[in-house]
């Protein structure tokens, strides 16, 4: 195991050495809440924080994005792609949030890839941290398997007391490392202490789900016509609150704008809804998924069934960041186990 | 890494547009340097106009009579399309594709085909028609069964009197409701089926049209004894990436611009959003 220890004092000249050549996206506060960010100065950084908003994929994928220019002067319009990536570090990231951007790489992968979310993902290297708490009631990552993770980033930092220990998970984390941090080798006291933390942490969190996570997608295959999907269709408000905040939701609208001159128009990609009303209707007036209990229904399939099938990885991470989001408190663990209470 | 875009379109020349019906256009394009669009029958493109919007929109032109351009029939009914009519020859659009899994016309050699377009459905079939008349010597039977709403709706109709003229293609039309000119048939398209009869075994069926439609169209098949595996139809979404990646397409766990937008009726019966 490549270990090495970085006292807690160090981590503000680590972030400010960062700070040098890249722009570091890390946990801030923000009112009572945190937020991914890029930070601004190294004593911004929260990595006490429970849970963000909004995922860290907002570094990767975010919210609007310019993704093509079209100079409209000549007799010809001419298209100019904007893949616009920036050498990135993602600091702090919990392991449910890597685990989702598993998903996102395999999605934006996929038989067209789409240069913009993988030139920057590319140019980001990824930092983790071990969650030793649970964030709150609503989180149930150690159902879904995502309370560790064995890769998906470049370096993974756990707090033994006074230090982090940082697991090197990739040669461009170690380069890293040496070039911006302050470390020491890991002493068998430190791996003790890691050990001792680690098996620790286990206890605290509990079981959400009444039954093992890796029956969902068979779970689901029968409760197509469930009469829970009705009951949320009633209560949804098909805010999209739920999809916004979802580390595995990525689905998007284009929008194609134009300046004041007429001269340049611009194609812009924006997070979009499945949850919203016109998110399948097309210009003829058909809506494909017009109720609003069918629309709940794809986004419950859509985390525990069809993403999983699509790229092997699971599709939900328990993080329960649409349950804190929700409204009318639709609650993503009720309706798994009502599900399964009635199978 | 490649800086290229799958987003980025293409902008592409029109050499011609034909208005078919009140709503409907024909338009002919010219991608740059005289290039083919390389195009399967079933297959569509994204359609952009810079600061308007891109749709996607099925080719209506077959392969084998590109010339080095390609046809869109077009009914203008949002933004993009009512944008596209009021377009001329000269003005250029934004291509990119084509996309999705289109018509398996290798697995059709030989085959007695069954096609049965409603209105505008008529637009992604007459790619496979036109391909298959232009190797008429390698099909079996050809049927066309073509319903519309009104006389005036009929699309292409230069062609459609071609079809009807010729003998190795057995024509039938119907309008729903006639008018003073129409002498045909009246009644939905299911009415024409009672008019063939097929070797269910050997025929292909091919089918595309407004969503009401496919169910009844899909029963009259069936009801003929063509094997589930043996009947492909062509579904409408939206869509704006035309990729697989942005989501609006999925017909439950199936994107319809990458795993379609042509599927057999075996591989979606049991997928309920499909029909």
């Amino acid at each position: 195991m490549r270990l090495r220890i970085l006292p807690k004092e160090e981590v503000p000249r680590m972030v400010q050495a960062l700070m040098e050549d890249y722009r570091v996206v890390g946990p801030k506060a923000k009112g009572p809440k945190f937020v991914f960010e890029p930070i601004v100065d190294p004593a911004e950084m929260r990595l006490d924080y429970n849970i963000t908003i909004l995922p860290p994929k907002v570094a990767l994928q975010p919210p609007q994005e310019r993704v093509a220019k079209i100079d409209l002067e000549g007799e010809v319009p001419q298209t100019d792609p904007l893949i616009e990536a920036e050498p990135t570090v993602i600091f702090g990231a919990h392991t449910c949030d890597i685990h989702a951007l598993r998903l996102l790489d395999r999605a934006f992968a996929a038989d067209y890839p789409d240069n913009h979310y993988l030139k920057r993902r590319q140019e980001t290297l990824i930092i983790s941290l071990e969650c030793l708490e649970p964030c709150d009631e609503h989180s149930f990552c150690k159902d879904m398997g995502t309370l560790t993770a064995d890769e998906g980033y470049d370096l993974h930092l756990t707090d033994i007391g006074d230090a982090y220990t940082v697991h090197i998970g990739t040669e461009a984390g170690e380069a890293l490392l040496e070039r911006c941090a302050n470390t020491r080798a890991a002493t068998d006291d430190d791996v003790r202490r890691l050990n001792e933390v680690l098996s620790a942490k286990w206890p605290r969190f509990t079981h959400r789900l009444n039954f093992d996570a890796a029956e969902l997608p068979a779970l689901l295959a029968t409760a197509y016509e469930h009469p829970i999907w009705a009951e949320l269709g009633e209560r949804c408000l098909s805010c999209g609150s739920c999809t916004n905040v979802c580390p595995t939701c990525y689905c998007f609208n284009m929008l194609d704008t134009v300046s004041l001159t007429l001269k340049e128009a611009l194609r812009i990609r924006r997070w979009d809804s499945c949850q919203l009303d016109e998110f399948a209707r097309v210009a003829g007036g058909e809506n494909f998924r017009e109720a609003r209990a069918a629309r709940q229904r794809h986004r419950f399939f859509r985390k525990g069934k069809w993403l999983r099938e699509r790229f092997d990885t699971t599709g939900c991470v328990g993080c329960g960041r649409c349950i804190r989001a929700c409204l009318v408190n639709i609650n993503i663990v009720e309706v798994f186990n009502t599900i399964h209470g009635s199978a | 890494m490649t800086q290229s875009s799958i987003y980025a379109p293409e902008f592409a020349r029109l050499v011609d547009v034909r208005p078919l019906t009140e709503l409907e256009k024909l338009f002919t394009i010219e991608l740059p340097d005289g290039r083919s669009l390389g195009h399967d029958p079933g297959q569509f493109v994204m359609v952009s106009i810079p600061g308007v919007g891109e749709a996607p929109i099925s080719i209506t032109s077959s392969p084998s009579r590109s010339n080095g351009t390609f046809e869109l029939c077009v009914r203008r009914v949002g933004d993009v399309t009512n944008a596209l009519h009021r377009m001329k020859p000269g003005d250029y659009v934004g291509i990119r594709g084509p996309f999705g899994h289109g018509f398996p016309i290798e697995q059709m050699r030989g085959k007695d085909l069954l096609f049965a377009p409603g209105g505008l459905g008529l637009a992604p079939l007459r790619s496979l028609i036109n391909q298959v008349l232009d190797e008429r010597g390698s099909f079996g039977r050809v049927i066309i069964l073509y319903g519309a709403k009104r006389p005036a709706e009929l699309l292409f109709r230069d062609e459609l009197e071609e079809w009807a003229a010729r003998d190795d293609v057995e024509f039938h039309v119907t309008v729903d409701r006639g008018d003073e000119s129409w002498d045909g048939h009246i009644g939905v398209i299911t009415t024409l089926f009672p008019l063939i009869t097929v070797d269910p075994r050997n025929t292909v069926a091919v089918t595309c049209g407004p969503p009401i439609m496919y169910r009844f169209v899909i029963m009259e098949m069936l009801g003929k004894g063509i094997p589930e595996t043996q009947i492909y139809l062509s579904l409408e979404r939206r869509m704006k990436c035309g990729v697989g990646k942005c989501g609006h397409c999925q017909i439950n766990d199936l994107y319809c611009c990458k795993e379609g937008p042509v599927f057999t009726y075996a591989q979606i019966k049991n997928v309920p959003e499909a029909l």
